[in-house]
């Protein structure tokens, strides 16, 4: 095991509607999804949220596509017509997301 | 495949800024391929749309997408002499002022037959359907004072776009609609689904969303160096989309263009913006795309199927524009040998001086070398003090009611020129008005879609 940014395994991309974000999650290699899944917690991503105000997070898996979305709750001042934010889309926030640290399995 | 049984929608354009020549190289890609066709150019913000009624009030004529025209005279010709309609939104708050400049353009371009069709009735205002609003889940809570509304459109869908192209027009050009209705219309008129057809329009569905975006699909907004590579990123290639009778998808761009297509960029797109995947909520059907899988079946050309279909919603989403206030932002640079306490040092006066002005609430620093965008709404977040970068900006911006406040605020970050630290320099400063937007849902009885046919012939005559 050994800790490395998310961003090792996986892919994102931001869009945002009013004060609602999500980020789709999509891993490199499909065989990495289920540790990812147990890893990439709803919890972690609030928590890694928690300084711009997040409220809540939803978890949509879609394990055919080897990806996640994550619906994140309040976490964009209100949304790009009132936020102070220079990205007050919160465009730039898929990398934020991909810098959270995972447990990387051993390789066989 | 039979050219009958295929329908090729090319996507010119993804936003309101997009690249003024992407739809170039997609036009020749559709006339090469020689089959059934359209275009679709998706141009159309929410900010956009109330800034196009804004200025309607002042100029009648105007309040269409201003760069719409720019985007059809290379292309105009073309299409209309091989048979590739153009759907756009370019329309925005004046749908019909977007088709009289588009028979100008006809008329230099010596396009005598030219038809054009006008979807109208997504503006809201004044026909009673704003008293019967109910806030979207997103904005729960949401009280309207319909004196104060700016703008209010419903997100149509693709019958009133189908039903313009089946009566000949060579350009469509509606106000709000959903993205995906620019790319569903035409393959309603093609391929003549029925509307509760629900499998085929949340496979048409998904097509539309994939393409809406233009190169997002295609290796836009994709590169990442090492890890994504993306050949061509000056000359990206717009997507195509092949559609069979039986809303099979594949996505494709025009051969010797840049970017990519891949299962990677298919995936971030087909995503993006979404929240429920089991239900994408759109006024032509409830898409689930749960089950979609995504093939490689060449370079640059991925099959996206499994898409199913639900009864649309009774209820179609508006977005209603407001008077958002007032934003002032101002920019300082400091450079060199103890840069970060001079900049902060700038930051701890402008805040003193907004204090004393009565201006503090609503104002946030950043520190651009130290954090641009990842900080809190505080600002500059705890922790980040053992950054000593030398070369930083210090940007002040500040929400308030008035105009005047805002310039009031802004000037601080002028007037460090002379009384803040020293060695600043750069200072750019901008006050603009906003516009806040709600979302709210609207039963569909009670909207009333129009479609108009005008004509360059009966224009002129």
């Amino acid at each position: 095991m050994s800790t490395v940014p998310l961003y090792r395994f996986a892919h994102a991309r931001a869009g945002d509607k009013g004060n609602r974000l999500n980020i789709a999650l999509i891993a490199h290699r499909a065989e990495d999804w289920p540790w990812l899944a147990a890893q990439v917690t709803e919890a972690r991503v609030l928590a890694l949220f928690a300084h711009r105000g997040a409220t809540a997070v939803r978890r949509h898996d879609l394990p055919g596509l080897g990806a996640f979305n994550f619906v994140i709750e309040d976490v964009l001042q209100g949304g790009v017509n009132g936020a102070l934010n220079l990205d007050g889309h919160g465009k730039s926030l898929s990398f934020h997301l991909l810098s959270l640290p995972v447990e990387a399995p051993a390789p066989d | 495949m039979p050219s009958d049984t295929m329908l090729r929608i090319g996507c010119g354009s993804g936003f309101s800024g997009d690249r003024l020549d992407a739809p170039g190289p997609v036009v020749d890609a559709l006339i090469a391929a020689g089959g059934p066709a359209a275009l679709m150019l998706e141009v159309l913000g929410e900010r956009t749309l109330a800034l196009a009624q804004r200025e309607r009030l002042h100029r009648p004529e105007a309040g269409f997408e201003p760069a719409l025209i720019a985007l059809l005279r290379p292309i105009l010709a073309r299409c209309v002499a091989h048979g590739v309609p153009i759907v756009t939104n370019g329309g925005a708050a004046n749908p019909r002022g977007a088709a009289r400049a588009v028979l100008a353009l006809g008329r230099e371009l010596c396009l005598p037959a030219l038809r054009i069709g006008v979807v109208e009735g997504d503006d809201i205002r004044g026909t009673g359907a704003l008293d019967d609003l109910e806030p979207w889940e997103g904005d729960a809570g949401a009280v309207l004072e319909p004196a104060s509304v700016i703008a209010a459109n419903v997100y149509l869908g693709a019958a009133p776009i189908a039903e313009a192209l089946r009566g000949g027009a060579q350009v469509v050009v509606t106000g709000r609609c959903s993205d995906p209705a620019l790319a569903l219309g035409p393959m309603l008129a093609h391929f003549g689904w029925r509307e509760d057809d629900w499998d085929r329009l949340a496979a048409g569905t998904m097509a539309g969303h994939l393409l809406e975006c233009g190169a997002q699909v295609t290796g836009g907004y994709f590169a990442d160096p090492g890890v994504k590579d993306v050949p061509g990123m000056a000359e990206l290639g717009f997507p195509i989309a092949e559609i069979g009778a039986d809303g099979s998808v594949l996505i494709t761009k025009p051969e010797g263009t840049g970017g990519v297509v891949d299962r990677r960029t298919v995936t971030e797109q087909l995503l993006y913006e979404l929240h429920d995947p089991a239900a994408y909520l759109t006024p032509d059907v409830v898409l689930d795309i749960t089950g979609v899988s995504i093939a490689e079946e060449g370079p640059d050309r991925v099959r996206v199927s499994g898409a199913r279909g639900r009864p649309r919603p009774e209820r179609l989403k508006a977005t209603v524009s407001l008077p958002g206030g007032w934003l002032g932002e101002g920019e300082i640079s400091y450079a060199g040998p103890n840069a970060r306490a001079r900049a902060e040092l700038a930051g701890r006066t402008l805040l003193e001086r907004l204090r004393m002005l009565g201006l503090e609430r609503g104002a946030r620093l950043d520190l651009i070398g130290v954090v641009s965008v990842f900080a809190g709404d505080a600002g500059v977040p705890a922790g980040s003090e053992a950054l000593a970068p030398s070369d930083l900006r210090l940007r002040l911006a500040v929400a308030t009611g008035t105009r005047e406040e805002a310039e009031r605020a802004v000037r601080e970050v002028l007037s460090l020129y002379c009384c803040g630290p020293a060695g600043g320099g750069g200072v750019r400063t901008r006050v603009v008005d906003r516009i806040r937007t709600l979302s709210f849902l609207v039963p569909r009885e009670r909207l009333s879609p129009r479609v108009t046919l005008l004509d360059l012939a009966e224009a002129t005559a």
